[in-house]
């Protein structure tokens, strides 16, 4: 039954390839300096873009892999959830508890707090 | 089981259809705009302006590809090939009717016992697609617009994954058919508290997933331009249209299947029409309308939101009311039903 996800993926990448080919051969081709400089409202770009940026985003990344987990553990449990549905849901209230510690301490640190 | 070319057929041909879809997605919204705007739409090419997605699709090949001088070539390649391929695939787990009733066939390429999380999975790696090519196009305005966008896809993925909790414990499955063939509303009315939850914050959190009006904020073109599509032109910027809309066929496909019955037609119909219920895509289709409608609509009525206003409403407001809406259905179902 998984080697459908194989055949999906096939088809699926056949389109992209095949877009991306007949985008490649037919458009024209005229590259211009200017054509090709990046784009910044109209001035000439001043360095690259390899730059530092706000450290939210690298908060937001990695709070995101911490519940993100939390979310995916819940899954196998939801699944069988009404095989013993109390003591499931005691030990669920346990993680959650567990995680929701964590959870204040950065409400509370303002990690969440874009400005 | 099929055997494996009709499942390469299907899976070809489901994603013509959803190319389809989404050149006339596009057209449908731009009339709808219109109409919420006391404005006709595009009603130029082709009788009521039926043809403009062939019209689009035509320009937008022959427009010329550029990559700007300092991008990374390959990588400024790969993303909108990323976007759009896992965008069709996470479709592809979506059943559209009862096995067989396709001519015989299954009228579904893949049937996966882990269908939601495949579709999660899917789609959560077309943000990859997204930060990529902002990454890749090194320029300013898509490398702010990719990283917004990526914080916002990955946020609101937790509203999504913590909202589809309350189903899955209530189907006890994660497989799209065995979901849908429980019927999810049908075994207690007090379930119905948790459910009606857990639909509210999944289709806003879809809707934010799929970046659209009121959380575009990844395209606010008066403060960063279009974002991560900056620096994209002709069929590459097309390709992440693409993925952008097909993406939207995939969110409405989910809501219907998780919470308003997918495949299935309402039975009363049977007293008229045997066999009317069980028809394939028909249903489907309906149910995914009423959401593409949906989306459309909210285009036309909301401003966007603050950047600071959607990071604080995904974090606190739409995590904790999920994951209340979920811990209240374990409760329901541990200790009162």
């Amino acid at each position: 039954m998984y080697q459908a996800i194989f055949y999906m993926f096939l088809a699926a990448g056949f389109i992209g390839v095949a877009a991306l080919a007949v985008g490649a051969i037919l458009g024209p081709k005229k590259a211009t300096e200017t054509k090709l400089a990046a784009y910044e409202s109209g001035v000439p770009a001043s360095g690259t873009a390899r730059e530092r940026f706000p450290v939210h985003f690298y908060l937001v990344a990695m709070l995101f892999i911490i519940f993100d987990i939390e979310t995916a553990f819940f899954y196998p449990l939801a699944v069988n959830f009404k095989a013993a549905p109390a003591f499931l849901f005691v030990n669920a209230i346990i993680f959650i508890l567990v995680l929701a510690v964590g959870y204040l301490y950065i409400l509370k640190k303002g990690v969440l707090n874009w400005k | 089981m099929d055997p494996w070319y009709v499942t390469l057929i299907k899976a070809l041909v489901l994603c013509l259809v959803l190319l389809g879809g989404f050149a006339y997605m596009t057209v449908i919204e731009r009339k709808l705009l219109g109409r919420f705007q006391h404005r006709y739409g595009p009603n130029r090419v082709g009788p009521f302006g039926l043809l403009q997605p062939i019209a689009d699709a035509i320009k937008s090949i022959f427009k010329e590809d550029i990559t700007v001088s300092a991008a990374d070539k390959f990588v400024f390649l790969l993303a909108p090939f990323i976007s759009i391929v896992f965008a069709l695939t996470a479709f592809g787990a979506i059943p559209a009717g009862p096995a067989g009733s396709l001519f015989g066939f299954n009228p579904w390429i893949m049937d996966l016992d882990i269908g939601l999380l495949f579709v999660f999975a899917a789609t959560s790696i077309g943000v990859y697609g997204i930060f990529l090519g902002g990454w890749a196009s090194n320029s300013k305005y898509a490398l702010l617009g990719s990283l917004r966008a990526s914080a916002q896809m990955i946020s609101y993925e937790l509203g999504l994954g913590l909202s589809a909790l309350t189903v899955i414990m209530i189907a006890g499955s994660l497989n799209f058919r065995q979901i849908v063939e429980m019927g999810v509303w049908s075994l207690n009315p007090l379930l119905w508290i948790p459910l009606i939850i857990a639909f509210c914050t999944y289709v806003i959190s879809s809707i934010a997933e799929i970046n659209r009006t009121p959380f575009d904020m990844p395209e606010a073109e008066q403060e960063i331009v279009a974002g991560y599509l900056t620096e994209y032109s002709s069929i590459k910027w097309a390709l992440f249209q693409m993925a952008e809309y097909v993406n939207s066929f995939t969110a409405a496909a989910v809501i219907s299947t998780l919470f308003l019955g997918g495949y299935k037609g309402p039975v009363f119909l049977e007293r008229w029409i045997p066999g009317i219920s069980t028809w394939p895509f028909i249903w489907l289709i309906l149910k995914m309308a009423i959401f593409i409608f949906l989306f459309i609509w909210l285009r036309a009525t909301l401003p966007r939101l603050r950047y600071d206003q959607l990071m604080r409403f995904g974090w606190i407001y739409l995590f904790e009311i999920a994951l209340g809406g979920a811990i209240l259905t374990g409760f329901l179902i541990a200790f009162v039903i």
